[in-house]
C-alpha cells in the first residue's frame, strides 16, 4: 500500500464531496434535525396528560391535594371515580395516562409519614413515566411540611416497569445518528462510481482495493466525529445531557461506530448493482439497528435469539459504550467486551470488503 | 508465452470470450507490432471493447493466450498497470473534479513524484490546450475537451502502450483530426497505440488494423495490403438512373455490394475474374446506359468484402 496513491483517493473524496451540496447539508443537517426531533419528543415537561382521580379520602386536605396536582399544569383532570379499579380500567382503556389514588385514610398516613398517596402511570409510554416521577417530587406544601414529604407519594408503574429518562436517548442518538449516515455515505460510494463509469478507468490503473477502500472510508471518519460534536453539543447544551465519564472517551467510542459503520457501507457496496439498491440495503440494516440496539427498547427485555442478532449490530455495543461513559462515567477499559465487538465487526467488514472489490469487470 | 520477438508489443492468440450463450468473441489471434497505430474496425457489438478490456486484464478470457509487453495477461495484469494507458469509450473521469485535480488522482495513482508529476501536468496543460480551463469542472466541458482530457490523463505516467476504445465516437470531425494528430505525435515518440474505431477514415489512417465482424477476426494487415487483395474487384458504374440500375446490378452473380455514392454506384465483386464485363452485358441487356470503369479499392470495400460472405444484399450507402 502506497501512502501517496492512498491520499490520491482521499483527496479526491474529499474534493467531489465538498462540490456535492446535498452530502454536505446531510453531514449537519440530519445531526440536528434528529436531535431536536428526538430531543422535543422526549421532553419530560409534559403537560395536560388526562389524569384519573380516586379520592376515597373526601376531606378538605384530599381536595387540595387533588387541586395541587392539577395545578401543575402535567395533567388535567378527565376522570372522577370512587375505586382504584376503576382507575385501572380507564387506563386499560386508554382513557387516562394517570391515575391518582388517595385512600380513605389520607391524613393519618400523612400525619405518620407513610406513603399517602398512590400514583399509577401508563407505562406503555415512556414519557408518561417521566412525567409521573416528576409528579411524585411536587412538594405537598400547605399539606404538611414535616421531613418526610418527599416520600408522600409513590408512583407504581404499569406495563413497563422499567423507568427510562430523556438522558438516555441523546448519547444513543449519536449512535443512530452516525448508522444511518455513515453506512449510507460509503454504501454509495463504490456503486457510485460503477454507475457513472468512474470505475472501469480506476481498475485499469495501478491503485489497489484496500488503499481504494481505505482511502474512500477515512475522510468520513472525520465527518463522523463533526456529527459526533454536533449532537454532543446541543445535547448538552439543549437538553442539559450530563458528561459522566471523559470527553476522549465518548469520541473514542464514537470511532469505532463510525469505523465499523464504515466498514459494513463499503461491503454493501461492493455487493449492491445501482446506488437504490444500496440504499435499501442500507435500510435493512438501519431498521433492526434502532429497534433491536436498546435505544428504542430496553435489550435485557427482549427474547435470546433477537439479541443475538442484536449482537451483530455495532449500534448495540456502541450504546453500552456511550452510556457507559456518558452516564456512569466509565472508562472505555471497563467496558472492553464492547469495544472488542466493534473492533472485531470492522475488521471482519473491512476484509470481506476488500476480498469481495475485484479489479476485474467480471 | 513470451514476446521474446522484441518487436510484438501484444500478441494473442486464440482469444475468446462467452457471456453465457453469446460468443463475443471467438478464436481471435493478433499480432500487434510496436511503434505502430493499429485499428481495430467493427460494427457496434463485434467484439472490440471486450477484446481491448481483456487485453488490459479487465476481463478474464474464456480461452486463449494474452502476451502484452511480455506480460501474461490476466495474470500478471498488476504489472501491466504501470505501463499501459486505457481511454474507456465513456468518458471515465471524475466529472465533478476540475481538469487539473482529475490529472492530479491519475498522476498520484500512477505513483509519479510530486514533482515530477507537477511538471508533467503542466506540460500536458499545455499540449492539450486547457491552461485557461484548469480549474473547470471536467463535467461542464464539450465531447471534443472531454476526449482530449481523457488523453491527457490516459498518457500522463508515459505508458507504452495505449488502449483507445472508440475516443471520437462522440467528437466533431474538426476535433477528431486534431485528435488524431496526437495520436500521431505518440507514435512518434516511441508509443504502440490500439485504437477501435468505426469510422473507415479513421482506420485508414492506422499502420495495421484488424477487422473483428461478430467476434471473428475477419482481416487483418496495413490497408494498403488489404485494398490490395481486392485489386479488380472494385468497379464504378456511372448511369442516369442509379437506383434503376443498382437494381440489375444486384441480379447478378458475382456481385457482393452494391452502394450508391452521389451520382455513381460502387460495385463491389466476389472475384476479379470477367464479372466486370458480365456487368456491362447486363447493363446493356436490361437497356441501361451506364459508363462501367474500373476504381482503386478503399477500405470500405475491404470491410464491405470481408464481413459479406454471403450473397449480394441491399446496401444502405
Amino acid at each position: 500500500m502506497k501512502l501517496r496513491r492512498l491520499m490520491a483517493v482521499m483527496v479526491k473524496e474529499l474534493r467531489q464531496m465538498r462540490r456535492d451540496r446535498i452530502t454536505l447539508a446531510m453531514i449537519v443537517g440530519i445531526p440536528v434535525m434528529q436531535l431536536l426531533l428526538f430531543g422535543y419528543a422526549i421532553n419530560t415537561n409534559l403537560r395536560d396528560l388526562s389524569a384519573g382521580f380516586a379520592d376515597q379520602a373526601r376531606t378538605s386536605a384530599s381536595r387540595a391535594l387533588v387541586m395541587d396536582i392539577v395545578a401543575t399544569g402535567v395533567v388535567s383532570p378527565a376522570l372522577e371515580v370512587a375505586t382504584p379499579q376503576e382507575l385501572v380500567d380507564a387506563m386499560r382503556r386508554g382513557e387516562i395516562s394517570i391515575g391518582v389514588v388517595i385512600p380513605p385514610d389520607y391524613e393519618r398516613r400523612r400525619a405518620e409519614g407513610r406513603e399517602a398517596v398512590q400514583i399509577l402511570v401508563d407505562g406503555s409510554d415512556n414519557a408518561v413515566q417521566s412525567a409521573a416521577a416528576q409528579l411524585a417530587q411536587m412538594p405537598l406544601d400547605g399539606i404538611s411540611s414535616g421531613p418526610l414529604a418527599t416520600r408522600a407519594i409513590s408512583v407504581t408503574g404499569f406495563y413497563n416497569p422499567q423507568r427510562r429518562s430523556a438522558v438516555n436517548i441523546v448519547p444513543g442518538l449519536i449512535g443512530v445518528i452516525l448508522t444511518m449516515t455513515m453506512v449510507l455515505f460509503t454504501a454509495v460510494a463504490i456503486v457510485r462510481e460503477r454507475e457513472r463509469g468512474n470505475m472501469e478507468l480506476l481498475i485499469a490503473t495501478p491503485v489497489s482495493s484496500a488503499e481504494l477502500m481505505i482511502g474512500k472510508v477515512l475522510p468520513y471518519v472525520a465527518i463522523g466525529l463533526v456529527q459526533t460534536t454536533v449532537v454532543l453539543a446541543l445535547g448538552m447544551w439543549l437538553f442539559d445531557v450530563p458528561l459522566g465519564g471523559s470527553l476522549l472517551h465518548a469520541y473514542l467510542a464514537a470511532c469505532l461506530l463510525i469505523v465499523a459503520n464504515l466498514a459494513l457501507g463499503l461491503l454493501i457496496s461492493t455487493g449492491a448493482q445501482s446506488q437504490f439498491q444500496a440504499m435499501q440495503m442500507t435500510f435493512f440494516i438501519f431498521l433492526p439497528s434502532i429497534l433491536l440496539s436498546g435505544f428504542m427498547f430496553p435489550f435485557a427485555g427482549m427474547p435470546k435469539v433477537v439479541q443475538w442478532i442484536a449482537e451483530a449490530l455495532p449500534l448495540t455495543h456502541f450504546l453500552r459504550l456511550i452510556r457507559g461513559v456518558m452516564l456512569r462515567g466509565a472508562g472505555l477499559s471497563e467496558l472492553w467486551p464492547d469495544v472488542l465487538a466493534l473492533l472485531g465487526f470492522t475488521s471482519v467488514m473491512m476484509t470481506a470488503a476488500i476480498l469481495r472489490f475485484r479489479k476485474r469487470l467480471d | 508465452m513470451a514476446t521474446n520477438d522484441a518487436g510484438l508489443a501484444i500478441r494473442v492468440r486464440g482469444l475468446t470470450k462467452r457471456f453465457g450463450a453469446l460468443v463475443a468473441v471467438n478464436d481471435v489471434d493478433l499480432d500487434v507490432p510496436r511503434r505502430n497505430v493499429y485499428g481495430f474496425l467493427g460494427p457496434n457489438g463485434s467484439g472490440k471493447s471486450t477484446t481491448i478490456r481483456m487485453l488490459c486484464g479487465l476481463l478474464t478470457p474464456s480461452a486463449g493466450e494474452i502476451d502484452v509487453l511480455g506480460l501474461r495477461i490476466p495474470e500478471q495484469a498488476e504489472q501491466l498497470r504501470t505501463r499501459i494507458g486505457y481511454m474507456t469509450q465513456k468518458f471515465s473521469l471524475f466529472e465533478d473534479l476540475t481538469v487539473r485535480e482529475n490529472l492530479e488522482f491519475l498522476a498520484a495513482v500512477q505513483d509519479i513524484p510530486r514533482a515530477r508529476a507537477r511538471k508533467r501536468i503542466d506540460e500536458l496543460v499545455e499540449q492539450y490546450h486547457f491552461h485557461d480551463r484548469q480549474k473547470q469542472l471536467a463535467g461542464t466541458m464539450s465531447g471534443g475537451q472531454k476526449q482530449r482530457l481523457a488523453l491527457a490523463g490516459a498518457v500522463i505516467h508515459e505508458p507504452e502502450l495505449l488502449f483507445l476504445d472508440e475516443p471520437t465516437s462522440a467528437v466533431d470531425p474538426e476535433s477528431r483530426r486534431d485528435f488524431w494528430e496526437k495520436l500521431f505525435e505518440l507514435a512518434d515518440a516511441g508509443t504502440t497505440l490500439l485504437v477501435s474505431t468505426h469510422y473507415m477514415d479513421e482506420a485508414e489512417r492506422c499502420h495495421r488494423i484488424a477487422i473483428l465482424d461478430r467476434g471473428v477476426l475477419v482481416a487483418d494487415g496495413t490497408p494498403d495490403t488489404l485494398t490490395g487483395e481486392l485489386a479488380g474487384r472494385t468497379l464504378v458504374v456511372d448511369a442516369a438512373q442509379p437506383r434503376k440500375a443498382k437494381a440489375v446490378l444486384l441480379g447478378i452473380a458475382g456481385v457482393v455490394s452494391v452502394a450508391q455514392i452521389g451520382n455513381v454506384l460502387r460495385v463491389l465483386l466476389a472475384d476479379n475474374g470477367d464479372a466486370a464485363a458480365r456487368v456491362d452485358a447486363a447493363l446493356r441487356a436490361a437497356g441501361i446506359e451506364a459508363g462501367v470503369s474500373a476504381s482503386q479499392a478503399n477500405l470500405e470495400d475491404v470491410f464491405v468484402s470481408a464481413t459479406r460472405a454471403q450473397p449480394a444484399r441491399e446496401e444502405a450507402a
